[in-house]
């Protein structure tokens, strides 16, 4: 047996002995989701079961270094160990931001006291991250932002208000883009880290169209900003969100995957059979969604390999959220009047209509499609004009 | 392993390239054209094509051949779309050479060095309306003696005029539609009682119309077993779609290449109109679909040659995927030029050309579309 067979029959086994049954169903409510921090009420004895195994195992990371909480496993170990999680219908021990975009932006920029403090808080779940990036006047036009952070010689002290920030409410740290210097725009910001309790920040979450609240506005009145808690260089924040923003994309493009292989028509076969123009647009959607994923299988291969276009993970975000806003259009058609529930027991309240709705952000969240068409017009495709 | 080219898959590529780039870019097809050449290719071209050992590229090394896959093949098609080489290497290469995969082992010494030398060419009779239908066959093979007498018709066999050998579907039990009752044979095309009637098609290659009127076979002309032809022809019909896509890949790309070259040159209201977001968007969102249609192409030549279960779902979707792609960057590529896209003079047009027959070749969007449904199970 070579090392890697080795290493998946163990993992099989691993996973069966300590993953418990309630973990190994798919996750259907937000609350299925485990986000951790120090405000979380796990759902159950399971949940705080399955994320403290793995959690042991450095496996909510598992291709992060072990010195930082992470399982040290390879790019192919990760896979495997994806995939026999997949096969068991384990559910993701933790969902984080802190994994999907501080983590990476910590391992490139950080310092090694930075790495070693928050990255295994990361990996633990103790510490729940929002992202502090977008203002009123400064959305798709990012580089326009206005809240100032003051130099105080040992601190900074940080003015203005924050839009969009994902659960800002129950979050318990935050990675903020700053304006540290009003002469340059692009290399006038910094990127900075605090507690969402220091004294000024204030949350007022935002109810949207699907009717949850998932952002926040948030306001910073003469919050106290160590100088230790920046990372990389000061006014350089915006390679770091740059950085960042590309794993944003990836994870937001993982949204066109769906629930993994399954045909989107095949699973609604019953109405399909009398609703020959839906079959239609079922297949040709099928079509696409066996496209993305091998695009996604062929991107990540070249990506890792680092053969990729830095500026190709624009594209992949732009296909893959236009596609899965076509896939829940297509839930909501062959859906008919019973999507159309909004608070009912046999609709799970509204779960369709809701999430529908909800992914109508996934185009302007994270850089909006035609942001992104921007991108590769002018980056991959080299297309004139300033 | 992933899906993306190895090395020796990337050597190929930097060995056919230049080579169709140097012999047959596109001014050798208006040549063909413009000397209203009867044969529709070059058979020197067909000879380089063999010197390489190109014309063999599925036939196995034990036979002759170069022994490779439906990945290397679809380099080969990649460039013959991007340069619109007229060529009989999808039908005789590649979905003939397939089918032949399922013959015995007679009929395969007598075709196969044929083939690989560059001395053979083989047609696909298989369609016999104007839409793909493959398994429509009405063309009636009867017992007689030994062996058979055909009688039918077929269309739309790309180099029926000049093929050496007919790959006929005819149905020899069961009723239209059925896929059980169609055995598939291999005719020399001078049999008696064979004839071809060939019309030149908008992309200019040249096709047949063929009637088939007591063609007297022996019984070794079958390929596989009696009543289940269609398990070659799958083969043939899978070869065939995801060559067909990954020519397309070709068209659709050399396309896109010219276009974005033209809106980088093409200045207006004293822009390149290359700096208008209206254009950038349609270029970008142009660039992804070809990206996608590459990878799906490359997954289901990947899974045709692992012999996959899904191969089959794969094939067709690539095809459909290839042709939407495709289809998009000769459509936006004519708008995009203006007024010189309409011109005989500029390239563009004839990219459309190709597509547009190479989108009917082997079932159009449409039906690969069907197919996808129904192997899903909807």
């Amino acid at each position: 047996m070579t090392n890697l067979e080795t290493f998946r029959t163990e993992t099989r086994a691993w996973l069966e002995a300590n993953c418990p049954k309630e973990m190994r169903s798919s996750s259907n409510t937000e609350q299925d989701f485990c986000w951790g921090g120090r405000k979380w009420v796990f759902t159950c004895p399971a949940q705080k079961q399955w994320l403290e195994v793995m959690a042991a195992k450095g496996w909510t990371v598992p291709d992060w270094p072990v010195a930082y909480g992470g399982g040290g496993l390879s790019s192919e170990e990760t896979k495997i160990l994806k995939h026999e999680m997949f096969k068991l219908g384990c559910r993701s021990p933790l969902n984080s931001f802190g994994i999907w975009m501080l983590g990476p932006a910590l391992l490139k920029f950080g310092t090694e006291e930075q790495k070693k403090h928050y990255l295994p808080q990361i990996a633990r779940g103790e510490i729940r991250w929002c992202q502090g990036y977008s203002e009123p006047g400064a959305g798709s036009d990012l580089v326009s932002l206005q809240t100032f952070g003051a130099d105080m010689g040992d601190h900074w002290l940080v003015n203005g208000q924050k839009v969009w920030t994902s659960y800002a409410d129950q979050a318990d740290w935050i990675f903020c883009l700053v304006r540290t210097d009003k002469n340059d725009k692009y290399r006038g910001i910094s990127f900075l880290l605090f507690d969402m309790e220091t004294k000024g920040v204030t949350t007022k979450p935002i109810k949207l169209i699907s009717g949850s609240s998932p952002f926040c506005e948030t306001f910073f009145d003469d919050v106290k900003v160590p100088k230790h808690q920046i990372v990389g260089e000061l006014n350089r924040g915006w390679d770091v969100a740059k950085y960042l923003l590309g794993h944003e994309r990836e994870m937001i493009s993982g949204g066109g995957l769906g629930d993994g292989l399954a045909s989107l028509g095949a699973a609604h076969e019953e109405v399909l059979v009398q609703e020959p123009m839906l079959r239609a647009q079922m297949a040709m959607f099928d079509i696409e969604s066996m496209t993305f994923r091998a695009h996604s299988e062929k991107f990540l291969d070249e990506w890792k390999s680092g053969k990729a276009h830095p500026a190709y993970s624009n594209l992949m975000k732009y296909i893959g959220t236009e596609l899965n806003k076509k896939r829940h259009e297509l839930i909501m058609a062959v859906g008919g009047s019973d999507a159309l529930e909004w608070e009912s027991e046999a609709s799970n309240q509204g779960s369709k209509p809701r999430s529908w709705l909800r992914t109508k952000a996934n185009s302007i969240e994270g850089g909006t499609s035609e942001v992104m068409l921007n991108v590769v017009a002018k980056r991959i495709l080299e297309m004139p004009g300033g | 392993m992933g899906i993306n080219h190895t090395e020796e898959q990337n050597m190929l590529k930097d060995m056919v390239a230049p080579f169709l780039a140097e012999n047959a870019p596109i001014k050798h097809l208006r040549n063909l054209r413009d000397t209203d050449d009867k044969t529709g290719f070059s058979r020197p071209l067909w000879k380089q094509f063999a010197e390489l050992g190109l014309t063999g590229i599925l036939i196995p090394e034990t036979e002759g051949g170069l022994g490779l896959g439906h990945v290397e093949a679809g380099i080969v098609l990649e460039e013959i779309g991007r340069n619109l080489t007229p060529s009989p290497f999808l039908t005789t290469a590649v979905a003939g050479a397939e089918a032949l995969k399922n013959a015995s082992a007679e009929m395969r010494g007598n075709w196969y060095p044929k083939i690989a030398s560059g001395d053979a060419i083989i047609g696909l009779a298989i369609d016999e309306s104007s839409k793909h239908r493959p398994q429509a066959v009405e063309l009636i093979a009867e017992r007689l003696g030994n062996g058979f007498r055909l009688n039918g018709s077929k269309q739309f066999v790309l180099h029926g005029h000049v093929a050496d050998v007919l790959l006929v579907s005819a149905r020899t039990s069961g009723a239209t539609d059925e896929e059980a009752g169609i055995s598939l044979f291999a005719i020399a095309r001078d049999t008696k009682g064979i004839e071809v009637q060939t019309d030149r098609l908008v992309d200019s290659q040249i096709s047949a119309r063929i009637k088939f009127e007591n063609v007297e076979l022996n019984a070794d002309a079958i390929i596989g077993d009696i009543d289940c032809g269609w398990v070659p022809l799958q083969r043939l019909l899978n070869a065939g779609r995801i060559g067909a896509a990954a020519e397309m890949l070709g068209v659709g790309g050399g396309a896109m290449d010219i276009t974005f070259e033209y809106l980088k040159t093409r200045k207006q209201f004293d822009h390149l109109i290359g700096e208008f977001q209206a254009l950038q968007h349609r270029a970008a969102h142009l660039y992804g679909e070809m990206e996608g249609a590459r990878a799906i192409v490359l997954k289901a030549q990947h899974l045709l040659d692992d012999d996959d279960s899904r191969a089959e779902l794969f094939v067709a979707a690539a095809k459909a995927k290839a042709g939407l792609a495709a289809n998009l960057a000769v459509r936006e590529g004519v708008q995009m030029h203006g007024g010189v896209g309409m011109t005989d003079e500029y390239d563009i047009g004839l990219y459309m050309k190709r597509d547009r027959a190479l989108a009917e070749f082997f079932g159009d969007i449409n039906f690969q579309a069907n197919r996808v449904a129904l192997l899903n199970g909807y």
